[in-house]
């Protein structure tokens, strides 16, 4: 069985459907891209999957466990962590206050504990600060940790983006153009962090546009064009279709 | 680590600790009475600035909460239960020791519900209205939110000043003093101006110790989070409707404790306690204190608050609250009391003498 | 209730209605082109009205009246110029409180200048005892000067937005700024005769009604709840939906009087306020997906 299943996925706005009955599945352990030319409906189905839209018809799951109509916080507490297309990093907070904030769902420690200040969540706050910052360091930023994290250079912001949604230790990472923005040094960077994580034994969803990294890093590649699913396969296959060809090149030149 | 992060604390009990005992030796205790006002109102600034400044959900209808507590106390401790004869509620009270019987001015005998009971049942009805508004309004967001907790406010405050059992625009007055433990009471009777100094900034210091810690914790930085982006706090498992109802609904706890223990101490209580100017000026202060900034909320609370209660301001007292709002907005929209502010305003002086300097330079030659 | 009483209800409702209305027009103007909910709106009305009383002692009354319109939209200009255009990229939170504090800055000035005593324009035509029976029911003739006024302000609105370059570039700012901008539209001027017109038509609205419910330092803080709820109401923005929401408010608070204590009659527009902001933010004539887009 199939790891994270999507079924039927629709959702439109006022009269544009927007992702138009797509169905896929991600095995465990792989890294999946989706891609499409713009307004294909990429991160609608994101937003979709992440529950911060909610779908007309159509069913996600993990591991045969229905994340359906459950709020983003639910759905994060199930083991989907994500970033965002254009950058959500927490303004007035630190890089470190930013990570921590995604080791929020593994610690407990409530309102009492925390104006009481009681042993206990003195003990989980410190272990949320060093996970924290072995995360920080793993991604090669721990440097940073004590700067305030919209100040950044973009680039930078992007793996605090990615190093909060590990913090969250989900089981599948949804990565919104993940590349975008960034100089070819710092996408190969990039790159490399996907595999690394991959390595970990989390499943990868990404979004990208940039061709050469998603054939380098994809197992599979989904093709979305108008919300509708087009086709799904190895990167080498999805190289030689005929349909993607002419959605990415235009009618004329295929 | 522990020891620098309570050092403010420190630093301010000694700060009290040495005001009063300057103030009693020079023989001018008056002071201390507004002083004593001044402080329960930050009560309910740290409140406030807990709910704006960190969670980024504005407040404009606060002293509705400290009415309710206000009110909720002055009707619960100034009914006299001697009258009221065969009623299960009040015999339980009275068994379970939560009246209190006095002899009143006449030498007749009175007895009225215990201000601890009152306190209770402020607390409570302030949080359950706060929780049950509080749903609703916090999924508002910016102009809507300002508009649907001003409109709150502005309900409340018809409400106190249309009610028969609220005083209408009399208020009530006579509120009996609330005896905490031994002679220890909050009363605005001026032989116990000092320890009802005492008791004021005790319940800040406890207040803002709590706020400290909290804030300093994994309930705080959720709250913070929701203001950097609500969203992406969601997304990361956050429960923001839950963590801005809690913080709406403390907020609102504090504001209702400053308001029983203030209108103990003041003997009464007017409908201009709900006003909404009084909202708009605990805002104010929230904004010139930095927002999220506690201290800063703690000494502008206090400061402001104090001056204003002398009358400094004498009728202008609206108007400077006003207008500290937009000088804070335009120049200083992180607050006055942040460091780069500071160091702004020397420059800019610095700036200002050069060009003098210059100016009288130009005129020389 | 005789057939006569309600007439009577429902022209009382219309009258205050259509000020609420105009009331809810000026936010809309304001909003569409900055973004910005002018919480210092009916502090214009105010304004309009004490500065026609005050000139109606030494000019007749017409004069008076446009003397008020246009120095009340010179306040208009004076606060863009002064603390609207210095506001850098704010947040929606710095937005409400600047102008929360212009509010309280001008009702405090008009105290300070005024007083606290209630005072009025004399009515326009004929005086407080007379009356036009219409139907069964005797209205004075200042409530045909403000259904009057009102509509002429609003048709005045409907062809400045349709016809006039002004007009419809502050309509490009609205539905685009950053577009508005790119096709040479000074974007900056027409936040500037936003604020003056919203000023204009709010002391126009002020003056109108004056004779009818009297000016006080204070009497604009209800009028910008009411016209508030009924930009809500009507879908924030939406100027049609302003008239039909300023009608139905005006008619609830009417009728309203007849059940509940008169002490109450402000809170109606309230409750109503805080029930469409729980049940439909959007408004009447908003759609949800609109609202959705815009910053709040």
């Amino acid at each position: 069985m199939s790891y994270l299943e999507i079924k039927n996925m629709c959702r439109a706005f006022g009269g544009l459907k927007a992702v138009d009955e797509v169905s896929f599945n991600v095995e465990k352990n792989v890294i999946k891209a989706v891609i499409g030319p713009n307004g294909a409906g990429k991160t609608t189905l994101f937003n979709l999957i992440a529950g911060s839209l909610e779908p007309d018809s159509g069913e996600a799951s993990i591991g045969g466990f229905s994340i359906q109509n459950l709020p983003p916080y639910r759905i994060a507490k199930q083991g989907i962590s994500r970033t965002f297309q254009n950058i959500k990093l927490f303004s007035h907070m630190t890089v470190l206050e930013n990570v921590m904030i995604g080791r929020h769902i593994r610690s407990h420690a409530g309102l009492i504990q925390a104006m009481l200040h009681l042993p206990h969540s003195r003990r989980e706050e410190r272990e949320i600060r060093e996970r924290s910052m072995e995360l920080l360091d793993m991604m090669g930023i721990g440097n940073l940790a004590g700067q305030e994290a919209t100040s950044l250079a973009f680039g930078k912001q992007r793996i605090v983006e990615i190093a909060r949604a590990l913090a969250t230790e989900p089981s599948i990472l949804l990565l919104d153009e993940p590349a975008a923005g960034l100089n070819i040094y710092e996408t190969a960077q990039i790159s490399d962090m996907i595999m690394k994580i991959r390595e970990k034994g989390i499943t990868i969803l990404v979004i990208e546009h940039d061709m050469s990294l998603v054939m380098n890093i994809s197992d599979e590649i989904v093709v979305l064009s108008s919300g509708k699913k087009i086709a799904e396969g190895m990167p080498a296959d999805i190289q030689r279709n005929e349909e993607v060809i002419r959605v990415y090149l235009g009618e004329d030149d295929a | 680590m522990a020891m620098k992060k309570y050092l403010p604390v420190f630093v301010m009990i000694a700060c009290i600790i040495i005001f009063q005992v300057a103030v009693s030796a020079m023989n001018r205790e008056f002071y201390l009475t507004q002083l004593t006002m001044a402080a329960y109102y930050s009560l309910v600034i740290l409140g406030l600035t807990v709910l704006m400044g960190y969670a980024g959900q504005i407040s404009m209808g606060h002293a509705a909460f400290f009415a309710m507590g206000g009110y909720t106390t002055a009707v619960l401790t100034t009914r006299n239960l001697m009258e009221v004869k065969d009623s299960a509620i009040i015999d339980l009270a009275r068994s379970l020791g939560l009246t209190i019987v006095e002899k009143n001015a006449y030498g007749n005998e009175i007895q009225h519900l215990s201000p601890w009971a009152a306190l209770a049942a402020a607390v409570i009805l302030t949080a359950v209205i706060a929780f049950l508004i509080g749903i609703p309004i916090l999924k508002l967001k910016g102009h809507y939110l300002a508009m649907a907790t001003l409109g709150f406010g502005i309900i409340v405050y018809r409400i106190v000043l249309g009610s028969r059992i609220f005083g209408e625009a009399d208020g009530i007055s006579d509120i009996p003093s609330f005896r905490i433990a031994g002679s220890l009471a909050v009363s605005g009777d001026p032989a116990l101006r000092v320890q009802n100094f005492y008791i004021a900034s005790f319940l800040v210091i406890v207040g803002v110790i709590l706020l400290m810690n909290m804030i300093d914790s994994r309930v705080g930085r959720a709250l913070r989070s929701i203001h950097g982006s609500e969203e992406a706090a969601n997304a990361m498992g956050v429960d923001t409707a839950r963590y801005k109802l809690f913080i709406f609904v403390l907020s609102a706890v504090f504001a209702c404790v400053a308001g029983v223990f203030l209108t103990h101490f003041n003997g009464g209580i007017g409908p201009s306690e709900a006003d909404v100017m009084k909202s708009v000026s605990y805002v104010a202060i929230v904004a010139v204190g930095g927002m999220a900034n506690l201290w800063g909320a703690l000494i502008m609370g206090v400061v402001l608050n104090y001056l204003s209660l002398r009358g400094y301001f004498g009728s202008y007292d609206e108007f400077v609250f006003g207008s500290i709002l937009i000088v804070i907005m335009l120049f200083f929209p992180e607050g006055l009391l942040k460091m780069e502010n500071a160091r702004s305003l020397v420059r800019a002086a610095m700036r200002i003498k050069n060009k003098i300097g210059a100016g009288k330079k130009d005129e020389l030659s | 209730m005789s057939l006569e009483q309600l007439l009577q209800y429902v022209l009382s409702g219309i009258t205050n209605g259509s000020i609420y209305a105009i009331v809810a027009i000026g936010f809309n103007i304001i909003y569409n082109t900055t973004g910005i909910i002018n919480f210092a709106q009916g502090e214009f009305l105010m304004l309009g009205g004490m500065t026609a009383i005050s000139l109606s002692a030494f000019m007749p009354l017409p004069l008076a009246i446009l003397a008020a319109v246009v120095i009340t939209s010179f306040v208009g200009a004076l606060i863009d110029f002064l603390f609207i255009r210095r506001l850098k990229s704010p947040s929606v939170l710095n937005m409400i409180i600047v102008t929360v504090g212009l509010s309280i800055m001008i009702r405090e000035i008009a105290l300070h200048v005024w007083d606290e005593k209630v005072r009025s324009l004399p009515y326009f035509s004929g005086n407080e005892i007379s009356s036009i029976n219409l139907m069964g029911a005797y209205i004075s003739p200042q409530v045909l000067w403000v259904l009057g006024v009102c509509s002429v302000i609003v048709v005045f609105l409907g062809l400045f937005f349709k016809f006039t370059l002004t007009g419809r570039s502050m309509r490009a700012c609205a539905s685009n700024l950053t577009a508005a901008r790119l096709c040479g539209i000074n974007t900056r001027n027409m936040v500037t005769i936003s604020f003056m017109l919203s000023a204009a038509i709010g002391a126009l609205a002020g003056c109108v009604i004056s004779p009818i419910t009297q000016t006080q330092y204070d009497s604009g803080t209800s009028l910008a709840i009411k016209g508030f709820t009924v930009a809500i109401l009507g879908g924030l923005g939406n100027s049609t939906g302003a008239i039909i929401g300023g009608i139905i408010i005006g008619l609830l608070e009417a009728f309203s009087i007849s059940v509940l204590p008169l002490a109450y009659k402000d809170a109606i527009a309230i409750a109503i306020l805080l029930v469409i902001l729980f049940v439909k933010p959007s408004g009447l004539l908003g759609t949800k997906e609109a609202a959705e887009l815009k910053e709040f």
